[in-house]
């Protein structure tokens, strides 16, 4: 029998040892089926392509090089990939549009819910909570019945007269758009209503006390205290639409490619597992460069809110 | 007279607030009417007809589809909870100790990378794992589900506990109970609806998983969203309508279920 510290002692590492039993099968299988492979993943984009698929056990840098590079056929000089670079700027910009454009809806709808009365907002949120919980792929086969040649888009063009032959909506940059928009809205709406849902609306009132109009009050009390809500809505849509996947390639058709399709065609048809593996990594390169980027903006705000 | 001045007022926020809302339900409503619609031609209205649920519930693929999805939703969501709930206990209610962060960072990886990178790194361990062992099962599929499972069933187990005190277990102590009796007795039937909405989460997560099970089945071991994306590209029927409007139904039920779970409060 020790002295008190001492029994304390043991019993606080007792308490650690039981924590880190507990929370074993949880980090066990993360790694096994998630965290592990994705090591893995960055050797394969070191070694050369197999012939049916798979890889040989042979270190080559191939793969990276062409992630940016194209090797000439004739006289092996290296120019810059445009095909490769092409697909990663359409992703990053339909990306970023699509993070903006569910803002400019986002934001209005979230202060709308949140302005409602307290016993009303529940159901208001519930509607928004529906769609996202409803399968991706479900929502993104329903905006294909929107924009098909004989959907309700070109349908009522066409009885409202403005044409008379359906518009070409469905495999276009629009269509992906328009997609992930609908897709990940829910996913901008809530965390701006999370933080809306807290405005002290006094600071308003003073504000207007003050002779400030709307616009300004908008601009001057209601977006800086919502900035942590725009931040985190606009990460939570931005980085699932860089790794769009069933998206662009039901609305997308064959030629309007982002990364994520770009990765699966080099494990389908391309056979150049390397060289899907690297495109891969450079994708969750910059996923994690944009969650750094919130990382550090969100402490920064922490810090000036006290 | 004036209307009274509202300081909420924003010029223009509620007209689009409701063009939002109504963008949001345009697209499913359509789903659901064409589901019911008597014509294989998609816009022309022919009357009322429940075929296509018909031909969904005769076509073999479809049940075979969602069985398997469901087996595996089941497994997946019962041991990611079960495993989720253990590390919320073992991660809430301490003080600060080495490896805390390093948990926490841990069990949320898989919501940090696209479900794309996931899915390729899965493809590659497991296609060899399978050469290896001959083995092709199911349990590939579950151990993917699983672990992206975890993350999505810990949250709401953790939120739980965190708002819980401990002033309950503490007084259990004081009555000379084991700390399995108070787990027992005391923590479990307080966390139980964080559970619950973990477990529920996690379900249909794995129930809506399309990425990664395209990437990591086997040939034949088609989930129900796999075999609507294959249907999709390669051209539509109606049938696809019908099976959405089905998943649809279950989805709401699944959410409204969740949502007043999560809202009884203690």
């Amino acid at each position: 029998m020790g002295t008190a510290k001492e029994v304390a002692e043991q019993a606080e590492r007792d308490d650690i040892r039981l924590r880190w039993l507990l929370s074993a099968p949880a980090l066990l299988i993360v790694f096994l089926a998630a965290l592990g492979p994705l090591l893995i993943v960055v050797v394969y984009s070191f070694l050369t392509p197999g012939n049916y698929g798979d890889v040989k056990w042979q270190f080559s840098t191939d793969a990276w090089v062409s992630v940016l590079f194209e090797r000439d056929v004739f006289d092996d000089t290296l120019s810059f990939a445009t095909a490769y670079l092409s697909i990663f700027w359409r992703s990053v910009s339909l990306s970023l549009a699509t993070t903006v454009l569910t803002l400019i809806l986002g934001f209005p709808t979230a202060y709308f819910i949140a302005t409602r009365p307290d016993h009303r907002r529940d159901i208001w949120l519930f509607l928004i909570t529906i769609p996202f919980w409803t399968n991706l792929l479900i929502r993104t086969f329903a905006m294909q019945e929107v924009l098909r040649n004989d959907g309700i888009i070109n349908s009522a063009l066409q009885l409202l007269g403005i044409t008379d032959h359906p518009v070409q909506l469905m495999y276009t940059n629009f269509a992906v758009l328009a997609g992930m928009v609908y897709v990940f809205l829910p996913l901008m709406v809530l965390p701006l209503y999370a933080s809306m849902e807290k405005i002290d609306f006094r600071l308003v009132e003073a504000g207007y006390d003050l002779y400030a109009t709307r616009f300004e009050v908008l601009r001057r009390i209601i977006i800086p205290l919502v900035t942590p809500g725009i931040v985190a809505g606009s990460i939570l849509v931005f980085i699932p639409s860089l790794g769009a996947y069933v998206t662009p390639r039901v609305l997308g058709g064959g030629t309007n490619l982002m990364i994520g399709n770009l990765i699966e065609l080099q494990f389908g048809q391309g056979r150049n597992w390397p060289l899907g593996a690297a495109l891969s990594i450079t994708l969750m390169v910059i996923v994690m460069v944009a969650l750094l980027f919130y990382v550090r903006n969100t402490t920064r705000s922490d810090g000036a809110h006290g | 007279m004036a209307k009274r001045f509202d300081v909420r007022r924003q010029n223009g926020f509620v007209s689009l607030a409701i063009l939002c809302f109504f963008l949001l339900y345009l697209p499913i409503a359509t789903l659901v009417v064409y589901a019911f619609n008597d014509n294989d031609s998609l816009a022309i209205w022919k009357g009322f007809s429940l075929r296509w649920f018909h031909v969904a519930w005769n076509n073999g693929l479809v049940i075979e589809s969602s069985i398997r999805s469901f087996q595996i939703a089941a497994v997946a969501a019962l041991l990611a909870t079960i495993s989720a709930t253990m590390a919320a206990l073992a991660t809430t209610r301490t003080k600060p100790y080495r490896g805390l962060t390093f948990k926490y960072a841990f069990i949320n990886q898989p919501l940090m990378v696209p479900e794309i990178v996931t899915a390729v790194a899965l493809l590659i361990v497991f296609s060899r794992i399978k050469i290896w062992t001959g083995y092709s099962g199911l349990g590939y599929l579950i151990a993917a589900h699983t672990a992206f499972c975890v993350p999505f069933a810990y949250l709401p187990i953790r939120a739980r506990l965190e708002s819980m005190d401990l002033a309950l277990e503490t007084a259990a102590a004081d009555l000379y109970a084991t700390k399995w009796k108070t787990f027992r007795h005391v923590t479990l039937p307080l966390l139980w609806p964080g559970i619950l909405a973990g477990l529920m989460l996690a379900f249909v997560v794995s129930l809506d998983d399309v990425v990664i099970t395209e990437f990591v089945k086997s040939g034949g071991q088609d989930t129900l969203p796999t075999y609507m994306l294959g249907q999709i590209r390669r051209g539509v029927t109606r049938e696809i309508n019908a099976i959405s409007t089905a998943f649809l139904v279950l989805s709401i039920g699944i959410v409204t279920a969740f949502f007043f779970v999560s809202r009884k409060r203690t």
